[in-house]
């Protein structure tokens, strides 16, 4: 693992070489928030750490995107013949993304390739992709990423980890797509590594004393009983507030549910993929009429089940949530993931 | 703790421990700064978790219909013209709501006051119309009036309109010039103009549905947007399925919107989507002199007809 140094002055210029080979995905602000989407040739990515609403799981995973398409005009050779819809998976460069996001990446990961299957759009999409991490050194109220499994300056999932010095980045170049990134940059002035990771390491410190990790709790999540905490009664008061919109899931940089629509316009068929929600009622009803959870509270308990308790069993890597707040900041009802982990994991079953 | 807080409090302790009511909907502190939580409480204990401030700006009556018993609720004036409204459509039954009105003088726009910093709030309190905020690098003091949610600023009735028993004095009504000039100024804008002006307003719009999860005028078991047999609209991103959605929802708001504001203050994308409903309300109002909620023996203007009605092309 090597340390690269970048004088800021340098960094603009670093990202304008890359765009030759790479297209450049960041952080911009558009109205009064961020987002996290292609750059134009004349955009930079913000290197502040703004908590963007939406996660840069949209890069990999859009809200909609096209995946197979066919003609409906009869005289064409071709008509009716379902083909892959284009998408350009020509390398991309995701910058300044955060250590809990890339993490993220790495959980929807255990879902999109498996054994069994690998789904080809997001597995394209990710094999095309760098993600140069920025290291967050002052975490918002909102982080509680050290709870979950990952922190401000976690590894986990890049192939490059900057750090903001004031007047320099360091990079910690972890892979071979991190350092074919920093060569086409032209960024590859290396730093004398030991006192590179020692300065990062203090650093990391600093950034974790901010967050207090003991707030949230998720040791005993695994050896609780999955029936005792579905059954329990504080579901009902606890999903009181919820009003099923799908803000929670679609901000989640985790969540990858989706829904295959296919549309027709004049002569063409094109089948999507849309972001999906398990807060809609929608969600399981089946074609018969018969919905397994037609309440809500149903659904409030099986998404807070999911990410905390389901998940924790069936893969053992922690939970499904990274910390990164953004679902606490935006629901419109202040469901707060962090008591209903609390609560979780410190529940006993009454004993009758 | 301040005094309508702890007024409220002692209002709902004693109707739960007199037995009035099997639950009472309220809010409790929210976890974040700026924000406030809707909860039920059914025992005296959980009674004395309410609050009351200048965050509560959702719209309680969006959780009164499909519930069972006999419900409490706290309700500011909008809030309360939605209670006469679900009343007139059936939703629910006068005898089974309790109302505690609460006479409100505006809510604050939290996300006003967030880009007003820089970094983020780690504090929020309030007291006598002054807000008190910290931020990781300072304190400051701001005016709660220079802060106010649009739909406060333009409120024609900030005291409930109906309820069995009242928090709070009375307050003031706005004196406003001009309740509509922002419609106005769309109206105003040609075609062109218009038509970008809605296609940039809606751009970001994720088809979360808080908007429409929040509004209590919104109980459709099946919203349009979600019919599948046929299925009127599609679930993606292009521009005129999220149109459709803004602006049919809209339609079925006509002669109903109190302007409560809970759509604007669900809306995790910070969209503008009032800007569909207040043409209405405006139009509600200057072409039937209708104004929704305030009498429980008429129905909303869209929703009836009479053999003497005006206009030309019934006859």
């Amino acid at each position: 693992m090597k340390v690269i140094k970048i004088d800021k002055k340098n960094w603009a210029g670093g990202i304008d070489k890359s765009r030759g080979k790479y297209q450049i995905f960041g952080s911009v602000k558009d109205k009064e928030h961020f987002v996290f989407r292609k750059l134009n040739s004349e955009e930079y990515p913000d290197m502040g750490n703004a908590l963007s609403v939406l996660s840069p799981k949209s890069i990999l995973f859009p809200q909609s995107e096209k995946i197979i398409t066919a003609s409906l005009d009869e005289s064409q050779d071709d008509h009716h013949i379902m083909k892959r819809s284009y998408t350009d998976y020509s390398p991309r460069a995701v910058i300044g993304i955060m250590p809990c996001d890339a993490k993220a990446v790495q959980l929807v990961k255990l879902n999109f390739e498996t054994d069994d299957y690998r789904d080809p759009y997001w597995c394209d999409a990710y094999e095309a992709t760098t993600f140069v991490g920025l290291a967050v050194n002052k975490p918002s109220i909102y982080d509680f990423t050290s709870s979950m499994g990952s922190g401000p300056f976690a590894e986990e999932g890049l192939d490059v980890l900057l750090v903001d010095c004031e007047d320099e980045y360091l990079a910690k170049v972890f892979t071979e797509k991190g350092e074919a990134f920093m060569n086409s940059a032209g960024l590859t002035v290396e730093a004398d590594t030991n006192k590179a990771v020692k300065l990062i390491e203090e650093m990391k410190t600093q950034a974790e004393k901010l967050i207090d990790s003991e707030k949230v709790k998720t040791d005993k999540l695994k050896e609780k009983s999955l029936l005792e905490l579905h059954g329990a009664s504080f579901w009902d008061d606890l999903s009181f507030a919820c009003i099923n919109c799908g803000t929670c899931t679609f901000v989640c940089p985790t969540c990858w549910c989706f829904d295959i629509q296919d549309e027709t316009k004049e002569k063409t068929a094109i089948r999507f993929r849309n972001w999906d929600t398990c807060m809609s009622p929608l969600f399981t009803l089946h074609a018969s009429g018969h919905n397994p959870r037609a309440e809500k509270v149903q659904r409030v308990r099986q998404r807070f089940m999911h990410k905390l308790k389901y998940f924790v069993d069936k893969y053992d890597k922690g939970t499904m949530c990274v910390g990164c707040g953004r679902c606490v900041l935006h629901c419109p009802v202040n469901i707060d993931i962090r008591e209903i982990c609390n609560t979780m994991n410190s529940y006993e079953a009454q004993q009758v | 703790m301040d005094s309508l807080t702890n007024k409220i409090r002692t209002l709902c302790t004693g109707l739960l421990k007199d037995g009035k009511v099997d639950m009472i909907v309220g809010f409790k502190k929210g976890t974040i700064p700026m924000s406030s939580c809707p909860m039920v409480a059914r025992t005296q204990e959980q009674a004395e978790e309410i609050i009351w401030d200048s965050n509560c700006s959702l719209n309680l009556a969006n959780y009164l219909t499909n519930i069972k018993g006999k419900i409490g609720v706290l309700a500011k004036g909008c809030d309360s013209r939605n209670i006469v409204n679900h009343i007139i459509e059936n939703k629910i039954t006068r005898k089974n709501i309790y109302i505690i009105g609460v006479p409100c003088d505006g809510m604050v726009d939290k996300r006003k006051i967030r880009s007003f910093f820089h970094d983020d709030i780690t504090l929020f309190s309030e007291k006598n119309n002054k807000l008190f905020v910290e931020t990781m690098s300072g304190k400051k003091e701001l005016e709660k009036n220079d802060f106010l949610k649009d739909n406060c600023k333009t409120c024609m009735h900030r005291n409930p309109v109906i309820y069995d028993e009242l928090a709070a004095e009375l307050v003031k009504e706005n004196e406003i010039d001009d309740p509509f000039a922002d419609v106005r100024k769309i109206e105003n804008m040609s075609s062109n103009d218009k038509w970008n002006y809605f296609d940039n307003l809606v751009k970001d719009c994720i088809r979360c549905y808080a908007c429409r999860n929040a509004c209590p005028l919104c109980y459709c078991p099946t919203c349009f947007v979600d019919e599948s047999s046929p299925q009127w609209v599609g679930k993606g991103q292009d521009i005129n399925d999220v149109k459709t959605f803004h602006l049919l929802r809209a339609y079925h708001c006509a002669g109903r919107c109190t302007d409560c504001g809970a759509c604007e203050e669900a809306c995790p994308m910070d969209i503008h989507v009032r800007a569909f409903t207040r043409k209405l309300v405006k139009d509600s109002f200057e072409f039937f002199g209708w104004e929704p909620g305030l009498d429980l023996t008429k129905r909303p203007a869209l929703d009836t007809f009479n053999p003497d009605d005006p206009d030309e092309f019934i006859k």
